[in-house]
């Protein structure tokens, strides 16, 4: 990946996440946030992680943002007019946050596996073609011997394979979820109880 | 030649951005929006050590995976917490962090 896009789409992620901690208008802010996932799911592509990206942008930039935008104009919420803001929290939140990026950065140049790159640890798909024991399905090998990596595939079957029981346990959280959500926002019947 | 390093200094930067913004706004809304920021951020970091720590050649799938569970969570999350600020907005009429102060002895 050529370093000018890299630091183009970190600059777009960074960018409108500053947008969405400064915006006054909350529409701002969930526009912002939507444009600033795109960059984000751009830089999952980057990273070969194709499936991840596109469901970045399907659940976070598609899903959820429409979620947010939908409550924030059915509340009818304006920005925030005039009242001023109270200088603690401020003060304190651009201070933790100074502090933690700076952590990251001497963490991550004070290990020598932060500088691996594409180059110096390349994908070895024609390699893995022979080595993936279980997986070895026909349409997988087919694809690792073409030269193209075959993402969604390998990803379904590790989450299938190895993860069966967590993904049946996710669904059932997004079911609670759908049935909290219901619960929550039904209107109580003749007033407080 | 972007490495490693780049991708995790930027995953930290998007996390830092959501801390500062879960810390200093008021409205509960862009607070939640923050929230998401930061477990992107997160997301980010493991689909970057997913890329780097080959497993015969291929990408660590167990580590998106992860960030797949992640994903879901988080779409959950924003349902019912959306549903409880609006229910939070009937009751209050606002969506402003300091009216809320039921809890606060």
């Amino acid at each position: 990946m050529p370093p000018l896009l890299f630091y183009l789409l970190a600059l777009t992620t960074l960018g409108f996440g500053l947008l969405v901690v400064t915006g006054r208008n909350p529409v701002t802010c969930a526009l912002s946030l939507a444009a600033s996932f795109t960059g984000l799911a751009a830089l999952f592509l980057s990273l070969d992680a194709y499936f991840i990206g596109i469901i970045q942008i399907l659940v976070y930039a598609g899903a959820v943002m429409v979620l947010f935008l939908f409550i924030i104009m059915l509340l009818d919420i304006k920005a925030e007019e005039g009242k001023q803001r109270s200088l603690v929290p401020v003060v304190s939140g651009i201070l933790v946050a100074v502090l933690l990026a700076a952590q990251v950065s001497a963490v991550v140049s004070s290990t020598g596996i932060a500088s691996k790159n594409a180059q110096n640890t390349p994908l070895a798909l024609s390699d893995a073609a022979g080595k993936l024991g279980k997986a070895a399905l026909p349409t997988i090998t087919k694809d690792l011997k073409e030269g193209t990596l075959p993402d969604a595939k390998l990803i379904g079957f590790t989450l299938f394979d190895r993860y069966g029981f967590h993904l049946q346990v996710v669904g059932l959280l997004l079911l609670v979820g759908t049935v909290g959500v219901v619960v929550l926002s039904k209107r109580e019947k003749g007033g407080a109880p | 030649m972007i490495s490693l390093g780049h991708y995790l200094v930027v995953s930290g930067m998007l996390f830092a951005l959501g801390l500062a913004g879960v810390i200093a706004r008021r409205n509960i809304l862009i607070v939640y929006m923050c929230l998401e920021m930061m477990l992107s951020a997160a997301n980010l970091a493991l689909a970057g050590f997913s890329r780097f720590h080959l497993v015969n050649g291929l990408p660590d799938y167990a580590a998106q995976s992860l960030v797949f569970f992640t994903i879901t969570v988080a779409a959950a999350e924003v349902a019912v917490g959306l549903a409880i600020i609006v229910a939070l907005f009937r009751s209050k009429q606002s969506v402003d962090a300091g009216v809320v102060t039921k809890l606060q002895g």
